[in-house]
């Protein structure tokens, strides 16, 4: 048994459990062209559920604050990129690719920007005050979602809104009898391009060293004469953008929002952020490719579980480890 | 409901000692909403405002029960809609499969109180072990998950719109409850005494039970051990408690409660939906009732859902207003309009949890308590 289980964590532990609902889930569809599409969309809503739900977990881990509200920010980012896409619509109906790449890139940058402020905003007014005292935390960001959906509601109606998609992301790739959906290959590589970069930052850079460091013992980099306050106000702002930027790819995703968009997401941005282990990086992406596998692959094969599905994952998955996958921090 | 509690040991706890000035103040306020709701059917006639009666009554119970959880032991959940909703979904489904009866509704009430304890059990050994927040979450996505099968099992819940279904003749609007000579109903101070007050007092006496049961709770030892627990987990282990044990038990009693007042919303309601008994709306609702209330003050939360309900009424007609009046202004009337009123809801609920962490009668309760 424990020589099974060695051989398993050389080759990847958790890592490979993804790689095994694949698996499984291609017995059981048995046709690989369809399994692949589902593989694919799994991937790239994996990917865009790891940006809101990242951001959450370093949060969590470096401030010990659950941003209840956090799915405000996603909704925000999902309509103003939304509102920026139809302002730009000369450039998104075009024929150029560059200037349909831009129109995107702009729109999810509008959004990124917002959620960067919005946070900023968020942690000086709402969150400092409360600090160390979870209840009311819980209670506060509670207050401040419903503030802001009720302002959504007052901004852009109650009524879905229509999200154009660049031209060039329109319509699939097809390989033999394959089709993959262009847009979702874009949102993996940014997904993975966000991820990179902040693997990057945290391991290699100063700052990330600080904050991986405050995750662990914040006491102690503060008695060394480091100002975390800065540094929480950066991550939350960082954690804010990146739902921002999750809710904004998310928009074009779907093509079609509507205000309830950012408490749907936040169900399964939860399931992920409990499955990864609060305050990890590498837990959350490996959460939110689990749950964006699952879903796609119950969703085909038993349309009517596909949300209790993630639950029980999470279930089980909790039975298992109770702190989650790939916990940052202990208890 | 709380004139109890004036003469509970628990309330007042050396009465030679002069009651602070607050205490009274709330206690009053309490025990002149309980004896409106004791009579309301004789002091509201219209059916309107027996509709409110109701809801406040179950509301009472069921924002009471989670104080239990938030206010005195400390746990934040949101799964309480969900233990609500089995109650009645319970009933509900019980009453339309067999037809009106008791039976059905001991039965069906039965069941959904136990699929509460059931989960309840499960939730609470899965992740009461853990921290505050992890337990919100899972709870939240417990509930959720809740909605999401009783929205997509719509042969038997009804799905998004939910269904009706007919409650015992006794409840009825058209039973004789009372008659006079002729064989009239007979009607006391100008209302008629048919079934539609008998299901009133089925309800307000259903509650004012499990509220007393509440109460008694708190003053037990059991209850000076979630506040001991609440105010300091690692102290309270240290003494001999099972936190974990105690933490779980209140889960499950408040689970049951909810469970109870979801089987009274479902015989008054004759209609279940999730929209009704199931949303996160409700939720919300709930956690704004015991906040501005107070939390960890019972009493508190006849205030809370008092104030609430009437605010849901009529600040939508302030509202109204305020908008016809700024109609000029750009996006003035739209945050004014009647729709948005949780908008100011949400902010005051900011405010209060800033500054006065207590709640109205937690604060009221402080005025003039010499420490």
């Amino acid at each position: 048994m424990t020589e099974i289980s060695s051989h398993l964590n050389r080759f990847g532990g958790v890592y490979l459990l993804p790689v095994a609902i694949a698996a499984l889930a291609f017995a059981l569809i048995g046709v690989p062209s369809t399994w692949v599409t589902l593989t694919v969309a799994g991937l790239a809503m994996g990917m865009m559920i790891f940006l809101m739900a990242s951001g959450l977990s370093l949060i969590f881990g470096l401030m010990d604050v659950l941003n209840f509200g956090h799915s405000a920010f996603v909704s925000f980012g999902a309509f103003i990129a939304a509102s920026t896409l139809a302002a730009l619509a000369g450039w998104v109906a075009g024929d150029s690719a560059i200037l349909n790449i831009a129109a995107l890139l702009l729109a999810v940058a509008a959004a990124t920007a917002f959620g960067a402020a919005a946070g900023w905003f968020f942690e000086r007014v709402i969150v400092k005050p409360v600090y160390k005292d979870h209840l009311r935390q819980i209670l506060i960001t509670i207050g401040a979602l419903i503030v802001a959906e009720q302002l959504l509601l007052a901004i852009w109606g109650g009524a879905p809104v229509a999200v154009p998609r660049p031209k060039v992301l329109e319509g699939s790739l097809i390989i033999g009898d394959v089709a993959i959906e262009i847009y979702r290959i874009f949102a993996f590589l940014l997904g993975l391009a966000v991820y990179v970069a902040m693997h990057f930052a945290l391991n290699r850079t100063r700052i990330g060293l600080l904050i991986r460091a405050g995750v662990e013992n914040r006491e102690m980099v503060e008695a060394l004469g480091f100002r975390i306050d800065r540094l929480f106000i950066g991550v939350f702002m960082a954690g804010s953008a990146l739902a921002a930027m999750g809710g904004a790819m998310w928009a074009g995703y779907q093509g079609l929002i509507t205000p309830a968009l950012g408490g749907e997401l936040m169900i399964l941005v939860f399931i992920v952020v409990i499955i990864g282990g609060l305050g990890s990086i590498e837990g959350s992406l490996l959460g939110a490719i689990l749950v964006g596998l699952l879903a796609n692959y119950v969703a085909f094969l038993f349309p009517k579980l596909s949300l209790a599905s993630n639950m029980l994952l999470m279930m089980i998955i909790l039975l298992w480890r109770p702190f989650g996958l790939k916990p940052a921090i202990k208890g | 409901m709380s004139d109890q509690s004036i003469t509970s040991p628990s309330a007042i706890p050396d009465t030679r000692r002069r009651v602070p000035a607050g205490r009274l103040i709330v206690y009053a306020v309490a025990l002149a909403i309980a004896l409106c709701l004791a009579f309301a059917p004789f002091l509201f006639p219209d059916v309107r405002a027996q509709e409110v009666a109701a809801r406040i009554c179950v509301f009472i119970v069921l924002v009471a029960s989670y104080d239990l959880l938030i206010g005195y032991t400390g746990i934040v959940s949101f799964a309480h809609t969900m233990f609500f909703g089995l109650g009645a979904y319970g009933t509900a489904m019980m009453l339309k499969a067999w037809g009106p009866g008791f039976d059905a509704i001991m039965i069906g009430g039965g069941l959904g109180v136990a699929a509460a304890l059931v989960l309840a059990v499960l939730i609470g050994l899965l992740s009461l072990r853990v921290k505050a927040i992890f337990f919100a979450m899972v709870t939240l996505a417990a509930a959720s998950v809740m909605m999401v099968l009783a929205n997509q099992l719509s042969d038997f819940t009804g799905g998004e719109d939910g269904f009706t279904y007919q409650v015992p003749r006794l409840f009825s609007p058209a039973f004789k409850l009372v008659t006079d000579a002729d064989g009239k109903v007979l009607r006391l101070f100008d209302v008629p005494l048919n079934g539609k007050i008998a299901a009133y007092y089925f309800v307000f006496l259903g509650c004012l039970v499990l509220f007393l049961a509440m109460m008694r709770i708190v003053a037990s030892p059991m209850g000076t051990v979630l506040q001991a627990v609440r105010e300091n987990e690692l102290r309270a282990e240290a003494i001999g408690y099972r936190v974990v044990s105690y933490r779980t038990a209140i889960f499950c009693i408040s689970a049951v409660i909810a469970a109870l007042a979801g089987v009274l919303r479902a015989v008054w309601l004759k209609y279940v939906g999730p929209e009704v008994v199931l949303s996160f709306a409700i939720m919300i609702d709930i956690l704004l009732m015991v906040v501005i209330g107070g939390m960890g003050t019972l009493v508190g939360a006849l205030i809370g859902v008092v104030l609430m309900s009437l605010a849901q009424f009529y600040l939508k007609d302030v509202m109204e207003i305020a908008a016809e009046a700024t109609a000029g202004v750009p996006l003035l009337p739209d945050l004014l309009n009647p729709d948005r009123w949780l908008l100011w809801l949400g902010l005051l609920f900011i405010l209060l949890v800033y500054f006065f962490p207590a709640g109205i009668a937690g604060t009221l309760m402080k005025k003039g308590h010499h420490r």
